[in-house]
């Protein structure tokens, strides 16, 4: 079934009050919608410029409040909702994920079990732009790492557009708007640039489901999401788990085994 | 006459192990380099990651981290959650060109004196063959008008 018509028959069955999806924007861009009538459905488009993850919408508490929600899906939007079961900031019902294929079929995914199993069909996969320039990157020496990424940072804005599309960055109050005491200088100067990066990757270590939109979302075009997913790399490669799998998972970095393994400690 | 480089080390240690540690190593009258300032927090799980961002930008050369052996934590498993958090740390950091080879990490028990004064003197020594941290000095002073 395609989105429009599936959208259309939940909110008229009154199954979800809105369904979360995209419409036409300016510039034939495409923006999200929140479709709270069947006419509004009417509006709902679905093609390769969706490329926003709409799970970063659902921690926020305005939109929890228009009740349950059916969100158009991506692989990677599922693997932020299951995420976000896991850290208990959603419930299994109080979103209905709509995951749609590149034909924009609609597949109704009513647990967090069919979710796991939906995307056990499609491996989770660094688009190859970015695991080129991953493997560019880690072949250099490290000074040259380090000029690339001053160079790079050197344009951010700190407009914190990477924080705010990012669906795990749902805290109420962050650290970069701590200012008693002041961890991370406010200034985009190159120590405040780097800190900032720091933090927010550190912070999604064993978190981040590499949909990428800290770096779609980037107006000056910074490669950032590459360090949360180099961060989620070697989560996943240390201790085995990836974010996003499942509904039931553990915050990697505040557990542990005692034969947890590394090669630097004396 | 051109000055020898001393490097400025920060040692992170935690309160049961390492800086009982250090303690012994002082009342057991063992000399070592006096190049090293040692920061006391009540576990190694306790070191954020921001601490070590904050003694290179206020100029450190070196970090020295350091605790319980896995299994002696006084709290049971900080120093276990604060392995996971440096085996993903310098993963990041290497990826962002940061010199890793400057942080050190060690597990030294309250008992283990002289493993301290010996920890002292090699990262100094390291250090002092490395010269200081120019990259960062230069990234600090960028910010500062």
């Amino acid at each position: 079934m395609e989105l429009r018509e599936k959208a259309k028959q939940l909110l008229e069955s009154g199954a979800v009050k809105a369904v979360l999806g995209f419409e036409a924007g300016t510039h034939g861009r495409r923006r999200p919608l929140f479709a709270r009538s069947a006419e509004a459905a009417g509006r709902l488009v679905w093609d390769q410029g969706c490329e926003q993850n709409l799970a970063s919408y659902v921690t926020r508490k305005e939109v929890k409040r228009l009740g349950r929600m059916a969100v158009a899906a991506r692989p990677a939007t599922l693997r932020a909702l299951l995420q976000l079961m896991a850290e208990r900031q959603i419930k299994e019902e109080d979103v209905l994920p709509l995951a749609l294929d590149d034909a924009g079929q609609v597949t109704e995914l009513a647990s967090a079990q069919a979710i796991e199993e939906r995307l056990a069909l499609e491996p989770q996969q660094i688009p190859a732009k970015d695991r080129e320039l991953m493997d560019r990157l880690k072949a250099m020496s490290r000074q040259e790492r380090f000029a690339f990424w001053q160079g790079e940072l050197s344009r951010c804005i700190k407009c914190y557009a990477c924080r705010s599309s990012c669906p795990m960055c749902y805290c109420g109050h962050c650290t970069m708007d701590c200012n008693r005491p002041q961890w991370v200088p406010v200034p985009s100067h190159a120590l405040g640039n780097q800190e900032y990066h720091t933090v927010r990757a550190m912070h999604l270590a064993g978190r981040c489901v590499q949909c990428g939109d800290c770096g779609r979302a980037c107006p000056v075009d910074i490669p950032i999401h590459l360090l949360t997913f180099t961060a989620e790399e070697s989560v996943h490669a240390q201790f085995g788990q990836g974010a996003g799998a499942s509904a039931k998972l553990d915050y990697a970095l505040s557990t542990f085994r005692p034969d947890d393994k590394e090669s630097f400690i004396r | 006459m051109a000055e020898t480089f001393e490097p400025k080390i920060t040692a992170f240690v935690c309160n049961w192990c390492t800086y009982a540690g250090a303690d012994l190593t002082g009342t057991s009258r063992i000399k070592y380099q006096p190049n090293v300032r040692v920061l006391r927090l009540p576990c190694t799980g306790r070191i954020d990651f921001m601490l070590l961002a904050k003694a290179f930008s206020r100029g450190s050369d070196g970090i020295i981290i350091s605790g319980c052996h896995p299994n002696d934590c006084h709290y049971t498993s900080g120093n276990y959650h604060a392995r996971r958090r440096w085996m993903v740390y310098r993963d990041l950091m290497d990826f962002m060109g940061i010199d890793t080879e400057r942080i050190t990490f060690s597990w030294v028990s309250a008992a283990e004196g002289a493993k301290w004064a010996e920890l002292v003197n090699e990262v100094t020594n390291k250090l002092r063959a490395m010269g200081p941290y120019v990259e960062y000095k230069e990234m600090v002073a960028a910010g500062v008008e």
